[in-house]
């Protein structure tokens, strides 16, 4: 039976435990002498809550781990016929034998075909073992639960400490999604330093991924140094700032001490709508229209621009970017009390001396914090730099020529046709773990240094 | 009034100079910003126009129903595959040229109709099966070169060799423009055909059907969760570590790179749950994870807005904290998760990176029709045919980047108005 | 014999509207120089509106009108001739709760000599700001420490730092409203000194909703009542034998 199927169903279950136990209760405590304290509705959210939930779970774990234990089982069966084959092609063979069993190929391969076969038998097993437990399991926690109905206990603080655990458990979530990321970049990265030495890539200045074509060329593998990769981040970075930092800030200030309400109320969202703009069409923007126009223009001036420069992808990442700095700048303005202000211009300062001299340096860690949440945002960027940054690892300042970034390697390496094993594949996770550490460190200080700011007006 | 110190007002003058300049730099920045949203919307609004039409050629053909009915009359699969449709596109184009008989100049005019033409003039025919057996007049796409020929949008200052068309091939679609037989008409296919290898017959039903499915999956997993979070920290969590560390997590997650979550995707979802690739479930499960942080916090905001008087009322009345939570709280503070919710779909709908990790990259010429079937996303599709070399996709990722950014900007101010609208209720 | 008396500030005719809202009816009042004026009544009666009036900082609030004439030394401050940024420098204000920068002590008080150019190095400054601290009476509190932010000082303190910044730019008149709700008793007692040793430099106004405190230290009080000036005249008449019944129920405490 389908997922969707089996979940309608227990859900009908759980309905209808849910009516059949809050009769009940309202029959029971019709003839009780002394009235417990929660209402016939609340039995049937306990019995519907048992129904559904434990079935719920199962359903979900065994949809989730069943694949996992038949491909390790059928990997096992696929190397134990055989022992010669490596990782990788004993991989190949499982997804053939799939694709067979799925009727998407077809093979004249006695093996695979009686593979196949099995595999089929296994899967409608697998099947009819889930759709038993889930029924099974939802109908007897129900028929117990609905039976053994006591009005003595309180039902609906029952019900309350089950949601309460299970609003904890979803805050929970936070932390378990950070851990997963981290375990898992941390796992792919340590099978990737297993095949390439852990400072080679942290301090190597070459990076070519692609240099070797015969893929047990260990020693030739391809050279992972990410000095010029982070090189690359870093310079494409540094431009968006120069952008982004003094509009932004600017903007900001303008509209936040020297712009009418009105003004203030058109220009804000207008700004905001540079926000909303998905990355996709910057990036769009900028390999197709900026960085031809940069190029025409340096030409004339007789400069040498890449068409791939990193004056363009940096260009229009510090204008997406701009909105982002304006408005947490904003916020922070706003922020420092009125009284400092009148402090201020009590003593006849003009409302620039108090801006300048007043509140921004009262704003300052705030600020700190927006610029560096700015820088954070500047370095995980993705789409712009794809489009419009190219793909050779170059190791240079020079905004007129073309760089890589961390993201874009990161993307070219894992949208490949490469397989998933490949030490280049595992080479864009060691990547991705440093992008991580990297934007993690400067999220944190942000975090710190933005405290400071609300410590001092206490 | 002090007397007029000359000294003392110069030193003012310089100052109210200084102010000006301020106030100066704050106006230069924001026409700055404004100046570059202009300049981007327009130009993409400039390429992207012309892609609401597509060149059509008229002709004129005839089918035997005997080559597309079975015995039954009713629309026969295999023979239909079987017929030479092309034969029939093909005839009837060239017989606006009588005078062209050598093979390699045959060629060059067959070229100049899209290669998509025989499988549309199928379709035509399985949808209007009354029009067999007659003399009809069709309408079908021409190559994406012509197209953007007649749209202007070809360059014929390159000289003949570099070009895709060739003078003779102009020449011959200058006849037919000024014989009537080729119109610009407008771009149905752009909004009801998937992606295609040929620019004239893509579209991106595909893609839009693909980022819904994964927008419903991203709602069902992080707005249940994430409120639930949210109302957990804001009145059950006890002031502590544990609760401190929650916090701190939840705005991290908050500021982690897309592509991370990308990556999380591929290993955790992919590689070791197995889920299908390319599946609206994953990419949705990617941008779901991603999207819960805004919700909490935006969640977090509202349930803190609404007075703690109602509250303690509820509480006072002798309501349990959960009963007060959920029956009085959560209500009013349900515009404000709403607004929170449709701003953090915005900016999963425009979400590129994670899906390009889970492979949602890959070229997929059917509408998926389930959440666990190979599907695109829009901005993924902008994505990939912007990477094209016809000037046609050009065209269309222009265009299609036209709805999504006008898509998201209506979605925005939906949010902006339902804040407003219910701001001040108490 | 008549005293020929000096006013500072000659106030006729002021109607001040927060929108469309009337905070202050029509009040004329003049400000004998060089002595300590109290403005006395219940609270929301425009006492604290007035006096921004009289250093133009209700041109801050957005929606609020002042009309009627008040002449400094004889000009209209609300002429196009006063820029508000010189008047200011000419007419001080301490507000109800202290309010330093999170700056250093000794940059609290530089503040204003700085930008209004009455020091540049240093020594210059260095020299107005341990003049303004001695008498604001806080030099041998804090002439160890001019380096420690401002902010980390008592309440009591921090207000004398405010009324030092006021006085370091050299001004004829100090406005103070309310300067000691937010302080205890001693640190209290300590202000009202510090107005008196003032007095004779400068030209105080003072905000209280003390009578007590107003009577302690004024020489001329205004009573003012729901944006009415309903008395004014000495201190010391006002409260034993005021002309005006409402005054008379005013300092009985009948209501207030």
């Amino acid at each position: 039976m389908s997922f969707t199927n089996l979940l309608f169903l227990i859900i009908a279950f759980s309905l209808f435990s849910y009516f059949f136990s809050s009769s009940r209760a309202y029959k029971k405590i019709k003839e009780a002498t002394s009235k417990p304290s929660a209402l016939p509705k609340h039995y049937g959210q306990k019995s519907l809550l048992w129904t559904l939930f434990p079935a719920f779970l199962l359903l979900i774990v065994f949809t989730i781990v069943a694949p996992v234990f038949l491909d390790d089982l059928y990997l096992k069966k696929i190397s134990l016929i055989d022992p010669s084959l490596s990782n990788a092609e004993i991989r190949l063979n499982l997804a053939k034998l799939k694709n067979v069993a799925g009727g998407a190929i077809s093979s004249n391969d006695t093996i695979i075909l009686d593979l196949a076969d099995q595999y089929k038998n296994s899967l409608s097993n697998v099947s009819l073992l889930r759709t038993l437990s889930v029924l099974l399991l939802s109908a007897i926690l129900g028929i117990i639960i609905s039976s053994n109905l006591s009005i003595k206990k309180n039902a609906r603080i029952q019900v309350e400490s089950f949601l309460k655990s299970l609003f904890f458990i979803s805050s929970v979530i936070a932390i378990l999604t950070t851990i997963a990321i981290i375990a898992s970049l941390l796992f792919e990265s340590i099978r990737f330093f297993s095949l390439y030495p852990f400072f080679d890539f942290l301090f190597g200045l070459h990076w070519a991924p692609n240099i070797a074509i015969r893929s047990d060329q260990v020693a030739a593998q391809g050279s992972f140094g990410m000095i010029p990769v982070l090189l690359g981040t870093i310079v494409v970075a540094f431009i968006a700032m120069l952008v982004a930092l003094p509009v932004g800030l600017f903007s900001a200030i303008y509209l936040a001490e020297f712009s009418s309400k009105k003004v203030r109320n058109i220009i804000k969202p207008t700004l905001e709508i540079l926000a909303g703009i998905p990355t996709v069409v910057y990036g769009y923007f900028a390999a197709l229209t900026a960085a031809p126009f940069i190029r025409k223009v340096g030409m004339t001036l007789g400069l040498d621009v890449s068409s791939e420069s990193a004056l363009a992808a940096g260009a229009i990442m510090g204008i997406m970017i701009i909105p982002f700095i304006s408005s947490l700048s904003d916020d922070v303005i706003n922020s420092v009390p009125q009284s400092l202000r009148d402090g201020s211009l009590a003593l006849g300062a003009t409302k620039a001396e108090t801006t300048l001299k007043v509140v921004l340096p009262a704003a300052f860690p705030g600020l700190v914090g927006a610029f560096l949440l700015a820088v954070s945002r500047a370095i995980g960027e993705t789409m712009i730099v794809v489009m419009a940054a190219g793909l050779t690892a170059n190791l240079t300042i020079n905004p007129l020529e073309t760089v890589t970034t961390v993201t874009v390697q990161i993307v070219s390496l894992l949208t490949g046709d490469t397989e998933f094993d490949d030490i280049k594949t595992l080479s864009a996770f060691g990547l991705g773990l440093a992008l991580f550490a990297f934007t993690l460190i400067l999220n944190v200080i942000a975090l710190v240094v933005s405290r400071r700011l609300s410590e001092q007006y206490d | 009034m002090k007397k007029n110190n000359t000294p003392q007002d110069k030193r003012l003058l310089k100052r109210k100079r200084a102010e000006s300049r301020l106030k100066a730099y704050g106006i230069v920045s924001i026409c700055l910003a404004l100046i570059m949203l202009i300049t981007l919307m327009t130009s993409i609004g400039l390429n992207g126009y012309s892609a609401l039409q597509q060149a059509y050629v008229k002709l004129d053909v005839k089918v035997e129903s005997l080559n597309v009915l079975d015995e039954d009359g009713f629309f026969s699969k295999k023979k239909a595959l079987l017929f030479n449709w092309d034969g029939v596109v093909r005839n009837s184009f060239l017989s606006n040229f009588p005078d062209v008989t050598k093979r390699s100049e045959k060629r060059a005019l067959r070229s100049l109709i899209s290669t998509n033409a025989g499988y549309d003039l199928r379709q035509y025919f399985k949808r209007n099966p009354s029009d067999l057996n007659k003399d009809i007049t069709v309408w079908l796409t021409v190559s994406d070169d012509f197209d953007q020929y007649l749209k202007g949008r070809f360059n014929t200052s390159v000289p003949e060799k570099d070009r895709r068309l060739s003078n003779q091939q102009i020449e011959w679609i200058k006849f037919l423009s000024t014989n009537g037989k080729v119109d610009l008409k407008f771009n149905k296919g752009f909004f009801t055909n998937a992606d295609s290898r040929e620019p004239e017959s893509a579209g991106i039903l595909g893609a839009v059907v693909g980022s819904t499915l994964t927008l419903i999956v991203t709602m069902i997993f992080a707005l249940p969760l994430a409120v639930m979070a949210a109302v957990y920290l804001e009145y059950f969590a006890k002031p502590g570590r544990l609760t401190d560390f929650l916090e701190v997590n939840i705005n991290n997650l908050a500021a982690i790179p897309s592509i991370v979550f990308g990556l999380l995707g591929l290993s955790v979802f992919l590689s070791l749950f197995g889920l299908p690739r390319s599946a609206p479930l994953v990419g949705g499960l990617c941008l779901g994870l991603m999207t819960i942080p805004t919700i909490i916090i935006a969640s977090r905001a509202s349930i803190r807005a609404v007075p703690p008087s109602i509250k303690d009322a509820a509480l006072g009345l002798g309501a349990s904290k959960m009963q007060a939570a959920i029956h009085h709280v959560l209500p009013l503070a349900a515009p404000g998760i709403l607004t929170g919710t449709i701003i953090g779909m915005a900016q999963a709908l425009g979400e590129t990176a994670p899906l390009l990790m889970i492979g949602m990259v890959a070229f997929i010429i059917e509408t998926p029709d389930s959440f666990t079937s190979a599907a695109t996303a829009m901005p993924v599709q902008i994505f990939m045919w912007s990477d094209s070399a016809e000037r046609a996709f050009y065209e269309r990722s222009s265009l299609a980047i036209l709805f999504l950014v006008g898509f998201l900007i209506t979605m925005n101010s939906l949010a902006v108005i339902l804040r407003r609208k219910f701001e001040k209720k108490w | 014999m008549v005293k020929k008396l000096n006013y500072k500030f000659e106030i006729k005719g002021v109607n001040v509207f927060y929108g469309s809202k009337q905070a202050i009816n029509d009040i004329s009042l003049n400000i004998e120089e060089n002595k300590i004026t109290a403005l006395i009544g219940p609270s929301g009666c425009g006492k604290s509106t007035f006096l921004r009036c009289m250093n133009r900082m209700n041109d801050v609030i957005t929606n609020c009108r002042v009309k009627g004439k008040i002449l400094l030394d004889k000009q209209d401050i609300y002429s196009d001739k006063i820029d508000p940024v010189q008047l200011r420098a000419k007419v001080g204000m301490v507000f109800q709760k202290p309010n330093p920068f999170p700056k250093s002590i000794f940059e609290n008080i530089a503040y204003g000599p700085r930008i209004h150019g009455l020091g540049s190095t240093k020594a210059e400054l260095s020299e107005i700001v341990l003049d303004s601290l001695e008498r604001a009476g806080l030099i041998n509190e804090v002439k160890d420490r001019l380096d420690d932010v401002a902010t980390g000082l008592s309440g009591g303190q921090q207000q004398r730092i405010c009324i030092a910044r006021a006085i370091a730019v050299n001004p004829e008149v100090i406005l103070m409203d309310e300067p000691c709700s937010a302080l205890d008793p001693i640190a209290t007692a300590r202000i009202e000194e510090l107005m008196n040793s003032l007095a004779t430099t400068y030209t105080i106004v003072i905000v209280t909703h003390s009578m007590q405190q107003a009577a302690r230290v004024s020489q001329n009080t205004a009573f003012f009542h729901m944006g009415d000036l309903v008395e004014t005249g000495e201190t010391g008449k006002i409260f034993t034998q005021p002309d005006e019944q409402r005054t008379q129920d005013y300092i009985t405490g009948r209501f207030g």
